[in-house]
């Protein structure tokens, strides 16, 4: 089924300048695959080279972190939201 | 939640009773909760972007003592967004220029001045005089580090971030609520994040996102309210949305867990990987350079030398020195724009990504590209200065 994945401003660069991206997938796991999949530039921004997410980019489900979730393996409904949330210090 | 600051021996003059009357009569704040923003003690780290309308705000509203703490000289790319500071102060300390117009606004808040960076060293120290923390600062070395001396002295830190268009909230290091490192364990590696000073920011961006640092600091005073502790607003200024989603505290938070490792002040440098400017100058020192007088004296004599500029189209837009431009980001995709035989100058704005480029070119087998030293600002300062800067 088709999700919803929001992409944060600093990653819009590497996903074709979009800010939300359609992809297709039954678990949080399958959509950012299918995300990176789409566009390659965006792996190396969220994935360390050992597959593992960067502990600098949290993703939500809705209003949910996937670490408190089933991670990964979290199922997607068709109305659900993922939203990737990169730590950003800016400030001055 | 306990009440943080206890009002009950602060006293108002007339004066300032007839200053904060609309504060006096809303249910709210009242005379009690007048009395706790004056007994109250908030720490501004960063006089800039975010802690411009914050500490603006906050003295405004007539919070006791406000503690600043800068180490910065005004510039002039500060006015588009740091409203505490004006165009006739630019090279001046920014905590004086703050001083001067917070004690204009309110004669009735007592500033403390640390004119100071703030490090391992000093934080717990300066924090200990303080209730709560606001982190208007801009980088991860001094974002962890703030949040570890809250979390090590119990203080509140009220928390905003921001970038281009976009900021997060929050208020981390409550007794009950989450953390900075429960939401981000690891700092990004150095330049995987940009900086507004590389990335830009809407100057209104910081307003937003200040005014909400100063709100969440007032309803910690007052106890008022329900306070941003366990939630993170996201503000997409373009869009114009507000997005809140949860923090939890992290059970196995090194600092703020169970069973904390972090119980003293680390350095925050290291953690965050930075070879800081010294060792980040050491590993340009391989890559070669050439300085604007020498690059000007040999395009004159005609020499056959290609620029290279690798900024991006809307920095090229601003200012340029005719060269031909191939984004950094673009440069392994373009490459074949180049001749590897030609000698090739790289430039960008002030000379690291120029860095990147030139050492990619070289270990690409371009071997006579050269860095052009500080980048075009350097240029402008010191070959044609009618050219702008950014």
């Amino acid at each position: 089924m088709s999700i919803k994945v929001l992409i944060p401003t600093p990653l819009r660069p590497y996903a074709g300048k979009q800010s939300v991206i359609e992809v297709n997938a039954q678990t949080v796991g399958e959509a950012l695959s299918g995300l990176v999949t789409k566009h390659p530039d965006l792996r190396k921004h969220l994935f360390a080279e050992d597959g593992k997410l960067r502990s600098f980019v949290n993703v939500y489900l809705n209003d949910e972190d996937i670490r408190y979730l089933s991670k990964d393996s979290t199922p997607v409904k068709e109305t659900d939201t993922i939203t990737i949330v990169p730590s950003v210090a800016g400030g001055r | 939640m306990a009440e943080l600051i206890d009002g009950s021996k602060a006293t108002l003059s007339n004066e300032e009773i007839l200053r904060y009357s609309r504060h006096l009569i809303m249910p709210e704040v009242n005379l009690e909760g007048q009395k706790k923003l004056k007994a109250a003690r908030v720490l501004c780290v960063g006089t800039g972007g975010l802690g411009s309308p914050l500490a603006l705000y906050l003295a405004a509203a007539g919070v006791g003592t406000l503690g600043l703490v800068d180490f910065d000289v005004v510039d002039y790319t500060n006015l588009q967004r740091q409203v505490l500071h004006y165009t006739s102060d630019v090279g001046r300390l920014k905590i004086d220029s703050a001083i001067d117009k917070l004690t204009a606004i309110n004669p009735f808040v007592e500033i403390k001045r640390f004119d100071t960076y703030l490090s391992s060293q000093n934080a717990l120290e300066i924090f200990s005089g303080f209730d709560i923390i606001a982190d208007g600062t801009d980088n991860f070395a001094t974002r962890y580090l703030v949040n570890d001396a809250c979390v090590l002295s119990s203080k509140p830190n009220v928390y905003a971030s921001i970038f281009r268009f976009e900021g997060q909230a929050s208020i981390f290091a409550t007794e009950a609520g989450p953390c900075y490192r429960c939401l981000y364990p690891d700092p990004p590696p150095p330049g995987l994040v940009p900086s507004c000073a590389e990335g830009g920011v809407l100057g209104v961006l910081p307003g937003l996102l200040g005014v909400i640092q100063a709100t969440e600091v007032i309803k910690l005073i007052l106890g008022a309210g329900e306070p941003l502790i366990g939630r993170l607003v996201l503000v997409d200024a373009l869009a114009m949305r507000f997005r809140e989603l949860r923090v939890r505290k992290n059970p196995e938070c090194p600092v703020c867990g169970t069973n904390p490792t972090v119980k003293e002040l680390i350095d925050y440098n290291q953690f965050c990987g930075i070879r800081g400017e010294e060792s980040e100058a050491a590993s340009n020192a391989k890559i070669p350079e050439i300085q604007p007088e020498e690059l000007k004296r040999r395009l004159d004599a005609r020499e056959d030398i290609f620029v290279l500029d690798v900024r991006e189209p809307h920095e090229y837009q601003i200012v340029n020195i005719k060269g031909h431009l191939i984004p950094l980001g673009d440069l392994p995709t373009r490459i074949h724009e180049l001749d590897s035989s030609r000698e090739i100058v790289v430039h960008c704005k002030s000379g690291m990504r120029s860095a990147k480029a030139v050492d990619f070119l070289r270990k690409s087998g371009f071997k006579r590209a050269t860095n052009l030293t500080g980048g075009i600002l350097a240029w402008v300062d010191r070959i044609d200065k009618t050219l702008p800067k950014y």
